[in-house]
């Protein structure tokens, strides 16, 4: 079967009344640069050397784990390069070591600090450190990341279950429909928070479990729009023409709705991210988010509450949160427009 | 026209275009038109014209913001229209100008009662108070014909017919006494025996009234009937000016006879109806009845039963077109879905010695290809997402597996050649194409199954004159090819008297007579039968008097 979304005429023309909002645009291109670029966060903030050139020996400390005796050190267990006796060794003389640009990771704790935690902006750490000594500009590169990451699951999860439901109701109307309102109604009025907390305590947290939680009470909007464009789109003509030629449910719903009722759910996939990642940010702020080690900005925005004289946490992390849903909602509002077709 | 009347309205000249910033389409190319006081000017074109442009712009109705008037000029009463300020519009619109509109449906306002309504402009422009208003409007409302005025007058629209709704637009139009009445398309979402009615009333109005009446129209039985000089648009053009008898007896212009011969005509031979009613059926439905029930009441206990279709029965055979004709309402439509199984109903249908009735979906489905749909409105009936040969190879792909990918595509290339559409069509979508276009693809989605009946339900009132008839000589062509029986449904009398073998005339879900065409239309039996051909043969009482057609 052909895909639903082959790019046709309407899709260039959409694409052409995309890239004519240039605020949408730019912004598209930005979150995608920003985005790329923390997938690679392990080479940009890693407290472990990219390459190190030890006495005529080839290492890389990123992907392998070395034992300090490997660098003529004391211990048998990993090395440290954040040691100053380490960093002298792989440094002194031939040998040389490429340090990523953030010389941190997400849950390095900088034993070798010179000022108490939380530590203000510095040349060693860019944005300062929270109040366990770990870098603010680290957890903020692989909390964005994994903002964004847990946004794309949740909304991918939540699509397609609101989609099943919508085209199911949609599509069949009269008792289905009836039946599935009613339960989608019971459903959505249940206290999502409460639950969350009651079962966060039942289970122990992870990102799986959020991602499961949040998506089986997520998807009732979206099935809502699906169900409105799959009612409107069972009386047209083609499907009635669908229908006398034959062709099955599941075809009709596939060929003749779905590509149709694809406007609205890829209007609100941007508004669907961005409500994921504050979902997840403000659960995180409340405690009941990713288990305390994930590097999480609504886990730093906490922090900034509890030392509000550290403005470097809330400060940093809220321009990082108003940045990345500003640059959504631009994407949002420009692929709104774009898929308007009473436009130009 | 002559000098010694006094011209109430002139447009000289007229060039517009529509769009934004620097790239604008012309839509008017130096339209002239001339109207004398209590003259009755009709102007006719398809689609796309320009017609119901240039009366838009007699009013300045237009966005200001994406028109622009490249030239000319519009004067009324030897005033200039064009560009004047909004003030003065508003003054003119509704008081000096009267307008009606096409769809009586949405030109109400569905929030207030229809007196609120008639009443606003009497007191906006005549100065009237509520009370004398409200009398004024009472007496208006007699006058177009509505039964009841006083207690119609608090009436909201939906409570209305769409006949009673154009009358109280007309009420409207006339209520602060215009010198001009536009009336663009009056008459196209009417019922035929409303039509006649509609027209007749405009007729006496401007007789008493002495207005002038500016008709726009498709119809060119409706102008023949009602204008004194007609002005025939062709793409933003005026064409051809010329008096009604005139134009009717002697046409200057080449589009104008064209539109003149587009007129169907019937083309089955005595013989070949003969032939046929010797055959027998394969498809018979008897007592096929749909009721739609309406719940209401505070726990939609109260139920009410909209009859659709009653206790129909029908015979149908190879190669005969059965044509069904009835107003909007009739169940009609219904009646040709429920034949389909697209409806559920009950009663007998059988197929080839099947009882479709008694299947279920599953079993039905490898049936299908036997009996074929092509719907009214040419837009809404392709997908709007697939291409040309995904539309027309969907069907084939599930009826005829074994085709491979090459022979299913000859398939499709050659009933496009079939319909009149070329091969490079394949790959483009449907809303390239014109009306006309898409219900030839619409047609080749059908054919393309070799189907042995053919669903037609009002396929060419979408359509404008010329591309009906061109569309009507297609399926005739198609079916003394294929030998398919078709089922036509439509409210046109003229389009089932050039198709049908057979006629059968609904009436509030029943059929009320039933005969062979000519029959029928020569010796209608049933009074409603009577009224329907009166109502449309009224308009062609003209024609026989100047001996046309």
């Amino acid at each position: 079967m052909s895909a639903p979304l082959n790019s046709s005429f309407l899709n260039a023309r959409a694409w052409q009344r995309f890239r004519a909002n240039r605020r949408g645009y730019y912004s598209l291109w930005i979150f995608v640069f920003l985005f790329v670029l923390s997938l690679f966060a392990e080479v940009l903030s890693n407290n472990k050397p990219l390459i190190v050139h030890y006495e005529g020996h080839w290492y890389f400390p990123v992907a392998v784990s070395y034992a300090e005796t490997v660098f003529k050190g004391d211990f048998d267990t990993e090395a440290d390069y954040l040691d100053p006796y380490v960093r002298g060794r792989i440094t002194s003389g031939n040998n040389w070591a490429i340090y990523p640009p953030n010389p941190y990771s997400y849950d390095t704790i900088n034993y070798y600090a010179e000022s108490p935690n939380p530590a203000a902006p510095s040349a060693r750490n860019y944005l300062g450190t929270d109040d366990r000594g770990r870098d603010v500009l680290a957890r903020l590169i692989y909390g964005f990341r994994i903002s964004v990451l847990f946004a794309f699951v949740l909304t991918a999860v939540t699509t397609f279950l609101g989609l099943l439901a919508g085209a199911i109701q949609g599509y069949f109307g009269g008792r289905t429909d009836l039946i599935g309102q009613r339960i989608t109604e019971v459903w959505g009025s249940l206290p999502t928070l409460y639950l969350l907390i009651i079962l966060s305590s039942i289970f122990s947290p992870s990102i799986a479990l959020l991602i499961l939680l949040l998506s089986i009470f997520g998807w009732m909007h979206m099935a809502d729009y699906v169900r409105a464009e799959f009612l409107k789109g069972r009386s047209m003509d083609y499907v009635r023409a669908a229908k006398a030629l034959g062709l099955s449910n599941q075809v009709i719903m596939w060929r003749h709705l779905l590509p149709n009722a694809m406007t609205p759910v890829i209007t609100f996939l941007p508004f669907e991210l961005s409500g994921a990642i504050l979902a997840l940010t403000s659960l995180d702020f409340l405690g009941l988010g990713v288990p305390p080690s994930t590097p999480s900005l609504g886990e730093l925005l906490a922090q900034g509450k509890e030392n509000i004289e550290a403005w470097w946490l809330s400060m940093t992390t809220f321009i990082v949160l108003v940045g990345t849903l500003v640059l959504l909602i631009f994407i949002g509002e420009a692929l709104r427009e774009s898929l308007d077709t009473r436009r130009g | 026209m002559s000098d010694t009347n006094s011209s109430l309205l002139q447009i000289c000249d007229l060039s517009v275009a529509f769009g934004k910033g620097t790239e604008f389409s012309t839509i008017l190319e130096s339209v002239s038109l001339d109207i004398t006081a209590g003259e009755k000017v009709a102007l006719v074109g398809e689609s796309g014209s320009g017609k119901s442009v240039t009366a838009l712009s007699l009013l300045q109705l237009h966005d200001r913001t994406q028109t622009h008037y490249l030239s000319g000029s519009i004067r009324f009463h030897g005033k200039e229209m064009l560009n004047a300020p909004e003030a003065v519009m508003r003054q003119l619109r509704g008081s000096e100008i009267g307008m009606i509109f096409q769809e009586p449906m949405v030109a109400l306002n569905p929030l207030y009662p229809i007196g609120d309504q008639l009443i606003e402009p009497l007191m906006l422009h005549e100065g009237l108070d509520r009370q004398a208003a409200k009398r004024h409007g009472i007496e208006l409302l007699a006058r177009v014909g509505i039964n009841q005025p006083e207690q119609r007058f608090t009436a909201y629209p939906h409570m209305l017919s769409g006949g009673e709704r154009q009358r109280v637009m007309i009420a409207m139009a006339l209520s602060c006494h215009p010198r001009l009445l536009i009336a663009d398309e009056p008459t196209t979402a009417l019922d035929v025996t409303i039509q006649q009615q509609i027209l007749l009333l405009l007729n006496e109005l401007q007789r008493e009234t002495g207005m002038a009446v500016l008709l726009i129209t498709h119809d060119l039985n409706m102008v023949r009937h009602f204008a004194d000089r007609v002005y025939v648009m062709q793409g933003g053009r005026v064409v051809e000016s010329n008096d009604v008898e005139q134009l009717f007896s002697a046409p200057n212009h080449e589009y104008t006879r064209k539109l003149l011969a587009s007129e169907p005509e019937r083309s089955i031979s005595v013989n070949e109806e003969k032939q046929i009613s010797t055959r027998d059926p394969f498809l018979t439905g008897h007592d096929i009845t749909c009721h739609f029930s309406i719940k209401s009441g505070l726990w939609q206990r109260h139920k009410e039963e909209i009859k659709a279709v009653e206790t129909v029965d029908l015979t149908l055979r190879r190669g005969e077109t059965l044509g069904i004709v009835g107003e909007s309402g009739s169940g009609k439509s219904t009646l040709g879905m429920c034949l389909l199984r697209l409806q559920s109903c009950q009663g007998e249908i059988t197929f080839d010695g099947a009882r479709l009735d008694a299947m279920n979906p599953r079993q039905l489905r490898p049936l299908r290809r036997h009996f074929q749909v092509v719907f009214q409105d040419p837009f809404s009936s392709l997908s709007p997402r697939l291409n040309i040969g995904q539309i027309i190879g969907e069907g084939l792909a599930l009826h005829f597996p074994e085709f491979d990918a090459e022979q299913r595509r000859a398939r499709i290339v050659s009933v496009m050649e079939e319909v009149g559409l070329s091969e490079s069509m394949l790959t483009r979508y449907p809303h390239e194409f014109s009306g006309g276009q898409r219900q030839r693809i619409a047609i080749a989605r059908a054919v393309v199954l070799e189907p042995r009946l053919l669903l037609l339900d009002e396929p060419t009132s979408a359509l404008d004159v010329s591309v009906q008839k061109q569309v009507l000589e297609l399926l005739r062509s198609l079916q003394q090819r294929h030998g398919m029986a078709y089922i036509f449904i439509s409210h046109d009398l003229k389009v089932i008297r050039a198709m049908a073998h057979r006629v059968m005339v609904m009436k509030h879900g029943q059929v009320v007579e039933e005969g062979e065409t000519e029959r029928l239309f020569e010796q209608p039996e049933h009074p409603y039968t009577k009224a329907l051909l009166e109502a449309a043969l009224f308009r062609e009482m003209r024609t026989d008097k100047t001996g046309t057609v």
